[in-house]
């Protein structure tokens, strides 16, 4: 495999890997609302590499079991008094917070924050690509299996009880695909951009859709050329990737955004 | 022969008790209406029912029943991009031609192919009735299913409904908040208040000159008064009044 010793083609493998996991799934934190959920439980992973680096511990494992606590816990205390976007205010910028104090705190290890606050997609090796592919896999997997009660809970969770679906359930199957969609995505854009993945290629793909399945398709569409845009880009100006990539996305959205508009 | 039979029914919602010693009966082609207050258990009673609450009690449904619930309300939110025939295909996709037939039923034939969040309330309500419809129920549920309609829009649902249990022989339970118009073609009315404060038949209009007062005769007939009748004494002290009723 030559090819995958240039780190460009490794970096395109891994943008493409994230972006086509990160849009399907990003179509239900569009169409749940969870955008602010998302961005919690992203920021939380900043924690996770803090513990990591801490006690020695691959950076993957630990991302993945901090967000999903995170996850869970923002699951659990919601309708307990406060509102949903107040408590996701107060967990994502404090998990971000308590993650960078961490970081700091670890003696001699000298670490680029900035790789894991803006992604370091061109480092990406090997590992990373087996493990980057293996949890797009299973969330696009989880996602083809669960699809239609996924999709009925969204809906309306009295519905899904009505059909024999256990809407609590499917919240869990999304909520731990969003977990290793973090996991993986952070090696790619960082802990702060990762939300972007999810919900830019979704709204950009609502005024081509007739059906949900079809607004996943495009969004995962919309990701994958907006992933190997960018990082054309940033290779041929010298930006940071991660933000390129988005910028990218964002093109996409409001280019899609002025095509919707002139078909009204 | 009875489809679902519940005896001393009993719900928690967040710590309140909403339901306590509900026994409840429908049988086959059977139209049933529960009128009571908001807040009255009225919904909770249904979602026991299709298995949404959790209730004390003891509940005999027959097995293998086939039920079709219409939900209260539901809001599709416009970040989702639905058609009509793909929600009716949600969560599994039904037999070729039965999604057209269904939606034909509930009087929705030319709406296949429009987006849920661009129907109007009434087209939206004949489209969750078409869907309840799929699997050819034996208990149609409905839940406040005139919530947002005019008179007569509840009136032509209402006649719908009467013509599907006559069709289809399906029994039919449904909810209101109304206490005093239901359904003329309803067999009986329960009127729950946590517990059941009473039950009968309703009269029909054309024996209701309080009814053509109150709305005129433009619904023909397919709206009905219950009077209700509380002089009966509750063998236990209640924690709500009765005075809505008389």
């Amino acid at each position: 495999m030559i090819l995958l010793d240039s780190f460009l083609v490794r970096a395109a493998l891994a943008g493409l890997g994230v972006a086509l996991a990160a849009a399907p799934l990003g179509c239900f934190v569009v169409w749940r609302r969870m955008a602010y959920f998302g961005d919690a439980t992203a920021h939380a992973a900043i924690l996770g590499v803090a513990l990591a680096l801490a006690f020695s511990l691959p950076i993957f494992p630990a991302v993945l079991a901090v967000a999903l606590i995170m996850a869970l816990i923002v699951t659990q205390l919601s309708g307990r008094g406060y509102a949903m976007d107040t408590l996701l205010g107060v967990m994502a910028h404090s998990a971000l917070a308590v993650g960078l104090v961490a970081v700091s705190l670890i003696e001699g290890v000298r670490i680029d924050l900035m790789a894991y606050l803006f992604g370091d997609i061109l480092a990406v090796s090997r590992t990373d690509l087996v493990v980057i592919w293996g949890g797009a896999g299973v969330v696009l997997g989880l996602l083809w299996w669960r699809w239609s009660a996924l999709l009925t809970a969204t809906l309306n969770p009295d519905l899904a009880y009505a059909a024999g679906i256990h809407p609590k359930r499917e919240e869990l199957v999304l909520t731990l695909a969003l977990a290793l969609v973090i996991a993986v995505a952070i090696k790619v854009v960082g802990v702060l951009l990762i939300a972007s993945l999810l919900i830019i290629p979704a709204a950009a793909a609502r005024p081509f859709a007739q059906t949900p399945e079809r607004m996943a398709l495009v969004a995962a569409l919309i990701g994958g050329t907006a992933a190997l845009g960018g990082l054309a880009l940033a290779y041929f100006y010298d930006t940071p990737t991660g933000p390129t990539i988005v910028c990218t996305a964002f093109a996409l959205f409001a280019l899609s955004g002025l095509a919707g508009m002139k078909r009204l | 022969m009875s489809l679902i039979t519940a005896r001393g029914l009993s719900a928690t919602l967040g710590g309140r008790r909403v339901l306590h010693g509900v026994d409840f009966e429908i049988s086959k082609g059977e139209i049933v209406t529960i009128v009571g207050p908001n807040g009255s258990g009225k919904s909770t009673l249904l979602r026991c029912r299709i298995g949404a609450q959790e209730g004390g009690g003891q509940l005999t449904v027959k097995p293998g029943l086939r039920i079709g619930y219409v939900p209260q309300k539901l809001h599709i939110d416009t970040t989702l991009p639905l058609t009509v025939a793909r929600f009716l295909a949600l969560p599994k996709r039904p037999a070729r031609g039965a999604i057209p037939e269904a939606l034909a039923e509930a009087g929705a034939g030319e709406l296949a192919t429009r987006q849920m969040a661009d129907l109007s309330g009434g087209q939206f309500q004949r489209v969750l009735l078409a869907r309840a419809l799929l699997n050819k129920p034996e208990l149609l549920i409905l839940d406040e299913a005139t919530q947002g309609l005019d008179q007569p829009g509840s009136a032509a649902f209402y006649d719908l409904i009467a013509g599907l249990r006559d069709r289809m022989g399906c029994a039919v339970l449904m909810v209101s908040h109304e206490l005093h118009v239901v359904m003329a073609a309803s067999d009986r009315v329960i009127c729950l208040n946590g517990h059941i404060c009473c039950e009968g038949a309703p009269e029909h209009v054309a024996s209701a000159p309080e009814y053509r007062a109150l709305f005129g005769t433009g619904t023909q007939g397919a709206l009905a008064l219950y009077r209700h009748e509380h002089n009966h004494r509750h063998d236990e002290t209640c924690d709500h009044t009765h005075e809505a009723a008389e």
